[in-house]
């Protein structure tokens, strides 16, 4: 049994393995102090709700409170790891500050009631709403960290009850490229490769994405085969020098804003030099001259202008892409968060078909969640899709949706694509939706350009209801908020990004009056009085297992098919891979086996999306392309980034995460080991320019965009010259401000732009133009995390470490009941 | 022969779908994927007029290669109204009449190509032909998206 650490040494000890071997196991652990394992009364399973890996653990329960977490040693996930916010985030559930009756806005200000007189007033506005003006009044934005049972439970509410078209989850920040890459490629959601690709691949390609700091067991997997025999070559594109740059064969930093250019001219590279799997192409894909001629305007020359980076690195990134033989990609927001994202991500799928590199082990493609849940938001419809994949744009699949919910088809919006989030923003800021209800979400800190989302959110014509476990920014302008149960406090499944289905049970009773999310909104069902054509309650179901009954009736013959699955199975088993069947009982690997695809006309969810202007196609369209249901190449020229720098605003301000947080730390904040190892917000610029600018380690600057500015101190780090890096974490409710900025912003979204891809309607948070002045000197270095890629580059900041209360177990043995499961 | 007459057309038409969709762009600042992509498309049509008046050449008419300047128009058109009105209903109607005027426009243009791919095959004119192959795509996404926008945005805008 080893000890670590678990701040200072986020990925733990290394356990080597080779090729095709499997992943050893380590159980990692962490208690509250003076508790020990035996003193435990029950570990209840789950899993990880601080980012989208899924790491399976145990939740410890001592005398009715969470007392710590241990990794389950045999879930296909973690194989018993655990990162630091699985360790540590769990102390937020019993912060002081939770939310524990419901509150309404009276006279001006929030003032606590009972759940009676909250949810009165919900349903009186929703009817009011609905009889001035009707379902368009109204919108849901929801997040990637509820269960599945409650987004699709949310789903059935807005689609099929109000039948509203406004509804959307905070997914649209972190993955909606994600799945309008897939659907763009592939005709369909659901990520192709597996994890378990990481043990047999020899080249490991991460395009924009930082998976030692957003995935940190996943990454702890790839040192380990790092550390083994015969090791896989890295590939790496992003600006920062991140944990997975250092640790890169090639590393490549574009200019923010550039992903299309550059990843045109890897495939301009593999195309010119035959490292293409033509029987493949002529097989299963469609679109191929069209790819050829595209990126034929895209010499390494060329791109090397366009992107600054040198000609010969992009060569030889290109040489290990396409000379690899088993390739596994992961790509997340440096590509997703940026200018062009779908075009870029759809490159990524690109490479992956054109070398004929799916569906088998070691040739995996992942297209990254952020969220725990996320694939669950967009799979039950919470990210306003119809759910089960079904394509809105295909009337028989709404009207299959109509008999499964037992509802007119009419009833359910499928006239144009869903709103998105920013779209909903902007209709309540015209005035036409007039009523929002936020759940587990943090609109106020986590949108692009605050000062205009404040604006919004705080008029008197909306009203906003806020469903959450802390006071946030956004619920201090609610008129409703309402307080509610989470992970450990509740019962339901979720999915991580490689399609792995976790069942989390409750463990605790939530504090005070705070109810699990399923149950507020299927009150608000009751109480809203819907109904389905026969007069029979439209949700019918009134718990957890019920609602997941439910949900897997509607994913039948669907490609995320959960039929297979029971509670009982995923109790018994730990995590299982949808499509799970009557056929697949133990789930499915890997999708696109055999070049087999979901893009049939009749079965595929989306006919996908002009890349450039974000027009759908039309059926006839998509058919005429791909009447046989192959996988698509889709050519994409690179375009400039709207805004650019120049003389006033010299710099490419790229906003991100950090290792030790999560979204707008209503969590992580909360927990003294993650608070402690990134307390304040900084701001990273290279030494390059720290040096032309005179600027020192720990100087406090002050960020401006056209849109804002922010105060924060500097880190000098490897990142790109040219380029800012802020973490969008730091918000205002552990300030004197409450939701706001008193005097300078802290909150990174204060300076963003407010721009999306026209594809996948995610927004930029990468490209915004920034200057910066100092306005005070030093007094010692800026609280940035040493480990990560925050890392300085003077030796003289002390490192980041957790001390004695940071400490977690490392058990590469384990016996007991921890690890059989 | 009279395509020097329709290249005329072609040229003034696209220079005026630039002219539409800078104006669009100018004046629905707050429609933020509007003001980005109507931008976006300007460009295309941009292109158009320049790779036209190089035809014009060819043909015996002369056409000015300079697009409609595109700093003149946005000042000419920098309308503050844009975004004064950005919380009043009326800017919505504005816009579903912007993106019609967009969709008409392109959809004329369309024809206009179609007409001079006719030509060029009369002709046996392989370069003719190959310039419409390549800039027709581009008009038929201006207008696909101009229809895009109109079914998304009109529920709402009619309905509210």
């Amino acid at each position: 049994m080893g000890r670590r650490d678990a701040i200072a040494e986020p990925w733990g000890s290394r356990t080597p393995y080779g090729p095709g071997e499997p992943w050893p196991v380590r159980v990692d652990a962490h208690l509250a102090e003076g508790v020990s394992a035996e003193q435990v009364d029950r570990w209840v399973p789950s899993a990880s709700v601080l980012h989208s890996n899924g790491d399976a653990m145990d939740i410890a329960v001592k005398d009715g409170r969470i007392v710590g977490v241990r990794g389950r040693a045999h879930d296909r996930v973690n194989h018993g790891r655990l990162g630091p916010k699985d360790l540590f985030g769990w102390q937020a559930n019993a912060s002081a500050d939770r939310l524990t009756r419901p509150l309404v806005r009276e006279n001006g200000r929030l003032v606590e009631t009972d759940w009676d007189t909250a949810m009165d007033r919900v349903v009186a506005r929703t009817r009011e709403l609905l009889d001035e003006q009707g379902p368009s009044a109204i919108g849901f934005y929801t997040t990637g960290q509820l269960f599945a049972e409650e987004y699709y439970t949310l789903g059935v509410i807005a689609h099929g009850g109000l039948g509203t078209n406004h509804v959307d989850g905070n997914t649209r920040l972190c993955t909606a490229t994600a799945a309008a890459a897939l659907k763009e490629s592939f005709g369909c959601d659901g990520q192709p490769g597996s994890y378990a690709d990481i043990d047999h691949a020899d080249v490991i390609a991460l395009f924009g994405h930082n998976m030692a700091e957003t995935q940190s067991v996943l990454w702890t997997r790839v040192l380990d085969r790092l550390a083994g025999p015969r090791p896989p070559a890295l590939v790496c594109v992003d600006p920062r020098m991140t944990p997975v740059a250092r640790a890169a064969t090639v590393h490549l930093a574009p200019r923010p804003g550039t992903n299309v250019a550059l990843m045109n001219g890897l495939l301009h590279e593999i195309i010119a030099n035959g490292w293409v799997d033509h029987d493949y192409i002529d097989a299963h894909v469609v679109g191929f001259d069209e790819l050829s001629k595209r990126v034929e305007d895209y010499p390494p020359e060329h791109v090397a202008e366009i992107c600054d980076v040198p000609a010969d690195r992009i060569r030889e990134a290109a040489r290990v892409l396409g000379t690899a033989k088993r390739l596994m990609s992961t790509v997340l927001q440096g590509f997703y968060q940026s200018h062009q994202a779908t075009a870029a991500a759809v490159q990524v799928n690109n490479l992956h078909l054109v070398r004929g590199m799916l569906g088998r082990p070691g040739c995996g493609l992942l297209q990254m969640n952020g969220q725990p849940s996320a694939e669950n938001t967009r799979e039950c419809g919470a990210d306003g899709d119809l759910a089960g994949f079904r394509n809105w744009s295909n009337d028989a699949h709404v009207a299959d949706l109509a008999r499964v919910w037992n509802v007119d088809p009419m009833q359910i919006p499928h006239y144009a694509p869903p709103t998105h989030a920013m779209r909903m923003m902007r209709y309540a800021e015209e005035g036409s939706l007039r009523m929002l209800w936020v759940s587990a979400t943090n609109p106020a800190v986590s949108l692009p350009e605050l000062s205009r989302i404040r604006s919004v959110l705080s008029q008197d014509r909306l009203f906003l209801v806020v469903q959450d476990l802390f006071l946030t920014e956004t619920a201090q302008l609610a008129d409703v908020v309402l307080p509610a149960a989470t992970w450990g406090e509740k019962t339901g499944v979720f999915t991580n990004a490689d399609r792995t289905v976790h069942l989390s049970e409750k463990a605790v009773d939530p504090p005070g009056q705070a109810r699990a999310d399923l149950d507020i909104f299927i009150d608000y069902a009751r109480r809203l009085d819907l109904r389905d054509k026969d007069g029979r309650p439209l949700v019918k179901w009134h718990d957890a297992e019920s609602a997941f009954e439910a949900w897997k009736e509607c994913s039948r013959g669907r490609p995320c098919d959960y039929t297979g699955l029971t509670y009982a199975k995923l109790r018994e088993r730990g995590g299982i891979q949808w499509p799970c069947t009557e056929e697949h009982p133990n789930g499915t690997e890997r999708l696109y086996a055999d070049g087999a695809f979901f893009s049939d006309p009749e079965y595929c969810e989306s006919y996908g999306r002009d890349l450039l202007t974000g027009a759908p196609f039309e059926p006839t369209e998509y058919k005429a392309l791909n009447p046989d249901g192959k996988a698509m190449l889709k050519a994409a020229g690179f375009l400039e980034p709207h805004e650019q720098p120049g003389e006033d605003f010299p710099y490419v301000l790229i906003t991100g995460r950090t290792l030790y947080h999560f979204h707008t730390r209503t969590k992580t904040g909360r927990a003294p080991q993650l608070q402690a190892a990134a307390p304040e917000v900084w701001v990273e610029i290279s030494s390059h320019d720290a040096n032309a600018e005179g600027l020192d380690e720990g100087d406090l600057m002050e960020i401006s965009t056209p849109r804002g500015s922010v105060r924060a101190r500097l880190r000098i780090s490897g990142i790109r010259e040219g380029v800012l890096f802020l973490p969008f974490h730091y918000g205002y409710w552990d300030t004197d401000a409450g939701h706001e900025p008193v005097r300078a912003g802290r909150a990174a979204n204060e300076l963003t732009l407010t721009d999306w891809d026209p594809a996948s309607k995610q927004p930029i948070f990468k490209t915004a133009a920034a200057t910066l002045r100092r306005v005070t000197g030093t007094d010692g270095p800026s609280p940035a995390p040493t480990t990560t890629a925050s890392a300085p580059v003077a030796a003289h900041v002390p490192a980041t470490a957790g001390g004695e209360r940071a400490d977690a177990e490392e058990d590469p043995r384990p016996s007991g009941e921890g690890g059989e499961r | 022969m009279k395509i020097g007459l329709l290249l005329h057309e072609l040229h003034r038409d696209e220079n005026d779908l630039a002219h539409a969709l800078l104006r669009v762009s100018e004046r629905h600042k707050v429609d933020h994927e509007i003001h980005h992509v109507a931008r976006d498309l300007t460009r295309w049509s941009q292109g158009h007029v320049r790779t036209l008046a190089d035809l014009g050449e060819r043909f015996g008419t002369r056409l000015d290669p300079d697009p409609v300047d595109e700093t003149r128009t946005a000042e000419r058109l920098r309308d503050k109204a844009g975004e004064l009105v950005g919380r009043k209903p009326q800017a919505a109607l504005l816009l579903l009449r912007d993106l019609r005027e967009i969709y008409v426009k392109a959809a004329g243009l369309s024809v206009d190509w179609e007409m001079l791919a006719q030509a060029a095959q009369g002709l046996k004119d392989a370069e003719l032909l190959a310039t419409v192959q390549s800039c027709h795509p581009d008009t038929l996404r201006q207008m696909r998206w101009a229809n895009a926008k109109l079914k998304d945005s009109s529920t709402q805008i009619l309905v509210s």
